[in-house]
């Protein structure tokens, strides 16, 4: 079984040497991917580092999944690079995973499939999610809400360096969606891991992301959650009003063709990917 | 005690049953029952390929079994067509192939009706060790694969995410398929032996709280049925491979409808059907 996995992304297996902090956990440089004669993404970069957590928007089909698949390595990009620190262990929760009524599983038995087994780590793990009920219900069984909750706790079980999150909060009722936000946060300062969620909840955003990607097909503009939120490719892509709810201070939308204007990263260190500084068309 | 036509039988249905149970229970959970039927129908064309080849026809059946198998693995890339299309001109093409090339041979006599409906009677001590050596190596690498298998069939991508190599599992497992198909083509022949993969798997569904259970079931199902079957084919004088798929048939009916009986008399459904809301 070991020949079918591999090593270098196994938690039983990997090297013990931690990962640099500072340098990225996981980056995708300039992303194009095609699908048939449609250019989906349009050189996308995007980059995670240690105690990062940032937040990839845009509208539908703006091809947020498809970079995050690219990022991970589950689809080959028809150009760009992408790249994992050594060891990075990657956690990953996908956003649509449809319970198979055939196969009967417990959510203790899906969770094993992470790699450990222990009873302890399991029961542990489901309980800082909230979903430690769940343990041995049939996963056809629980609702779409409490299945998130399982798959998050599946990723965590791998005591990932990255947490991947693809739309975490949808079917999770008001109260777990605050709980996400406060788990996200915690993940961040206690265990110390990146993470990227694809998220349209604009708490989320604005509340819990040091950095924002905003994409639709290329970057529209990247940086702190703030700057981004008055750039004028952010408003003309979510509208005025969305645009509101999230910034500090409304930009006036009539100037937005005036100031076609990347937004600059203002954290400190070495230039953002993501950034694009010059998109005036 | 092979020395009897029957004994040598029912030791051959068995053992086939066994190794095909875990097999039966993941096409079962990945959808790929159709999948498994094109394959058993390309085996007259493998039959061929041993007469042409000169090779043992268990050979020449698991070779094109594989060829086919990666073939489909490879077409299934494609976007064109949809894949139960593919399935559909690959399964009935290859058979009409199979049938087409068979006439041709001059010097041979091919019994179509064996390869087509299987002769579980005619099984020799010859077949009995290839069932039993090729059937054990179906189940020691269904069991190595296993863990990878289930976590790709749960989530491809997430399996992926966590370092699973899915095609090089999804691989093996479609080889697995091929050799069990060889296997069985002797006892059940080509038309009905996916009906022996997938029914004891179905069956077994419903009595099992865990993919191991289920596999378990699956293969003690389908023992049950081969011995079944081939009890009533004596006693009836009706032909053994059909009969073996009826009896399978029989307990699934009475399985489901069983606990669909349970449910109405006890106002709630059994286990997993409670799935269905």
């Amino acid at each position: 079984m070991s020949a079918l996995r591999d090593a270098s992304t196994d938690p039983l297996t990997r090297p013990p040497q931690d990962v640099v902090e500072g340098a990225p956990l996981a980056s995708a440089r300039d992303l194009v991917v095609r699908y048939g004669g449609r250019t989906v993404l349009d050189r996308v970069s995007i980059e995670v580092r240690r105690r990062e957590v940032v937040s990839l928007i845009g509208p539908n089909g703006a091809g947020k999944t498809t970079a995050v698949r690219a990022l991970l390595g589950l689809i080959k990009p028809d150009a760009g690079v992408v790249h994992h620190a050594p060891g990075v262990v990657v956690g990953y929760v996908p956003q649509r995973i449809e319970p198979q009524e055939l196969l009967p599983l417990t959510a203790r038995r899906f969770l094993a499939m992470a790699g450990r087994r222990a009873r302890a780590d399991i029961v542990a793990v489901l309980d800082e999610v909230g979903a430690a009920p769940l343990i041995d219900r049939q996963l056809s069984d629980v609702s779409g809400g409490e299945f998130r909750r399982v798959l998050l706790a599946r990723a965590l079980l791998r005591n990932p360096d990255l947490l991947v999150l693809d739309e975490p909060i949808q079917q999770v009722d008001f109260a777990g969606q605050f709980a996400m936000h406060q788990l996200i946060a915690r993940l961040r300062n206690r265990r110390g891991c990146g993470v990227l969620v694809i998220s349209h909840d604009l708490h989320l955003v604005l509340g819990a992301t040091d950095r924002v990607v905003c994409i639709n097909g290329h970057v529209c503009c990247a940086g702190e959650p703030e700057a981004v939120s008055r750039h004028p490719e952010y408003i003309s892509l979510f509208g005025p009003g969305v645009a509101a709810a999230l910034a500090v201070y409304t930009h006036d939308p009539a100037h937005r063709h005036d100031h076609p204007i990347a937004v600059a990263p203002v954290k400190d260190g070495s230039p953002d990917a993501g950034f694009e500084p010059d998109r005036a068309d | 005690m092979f020395d009897d036509f029957f004994a040598r039988a029912l030791a051959g249905g068995i053992g086939v049953a066994l190794a095909t149970g875990p097999l039966g229970c993941f096409m079962v959970w990945r959808r790929m029952a159709y999948f498994g039927d094109s394959i058993a129908h390309s085996a007259l064309l493998g039959v061929l390929l041993g007469v042409v080849l000169g090779i043992d026809l268990n050979g020449g059946i698991i070779l094109m079994c594989v060829a086919l198998a990666l073939l489909l693995l490879l077409l299934q890339q494609q976007r064109r067509l949809a894949t139960d299309t593919l399935l559909g001109i690959l399964a009935h093409g290859t058979l009409a192939l199979g049938l087409v090339g068979i006439s041709f041979l001059q010097s041979v006599r091919v019994d179509l009706m064996t390869y087509l409906f299987g002769d579980i009677l005619a099984i020799t001590g010859r077949d009995l060790i290839w069932i039993y050596g090729g059937g054990g190596a179906v189940l020691v690498a269904t069991a190595l694969i296993w863990r990878p298998l289930l976590a790709v069939t749960v989530h491809e991508e997430l399996a992926r995410a966590e370092g699973v190599r899915a095609g090089l599992v999804r691989i093996v497992f479609t080889l697995l398929i091929a050799l069990a198909v060889a296997i069985a083509m002797k006892i059940i022949g080509l038309i009905l032996i996916v009906s022996l993969l997938i029914i004891p798997a179905a069956t077994a569904r419903r009595l099992a709280r865990s993919p191991e259970q289920m596999a378990l079931l699956a293969s003690t199902i389908g023992a049950v049925a081969v011995a079944g079957g081939l009890h009533g084919s004596l006693a009836w004088d009706t032909p053994s491979g059909p009969s073996i798929v009826v009896a399978a048939l029989a307990l699934f009916t009475l399985c489901h409808g069983g606990a669909a009986l349970a449910s109405v008399f006890f106002g709630r459904v059994v286990d997993s059907a409670r799935a269905e809301h």
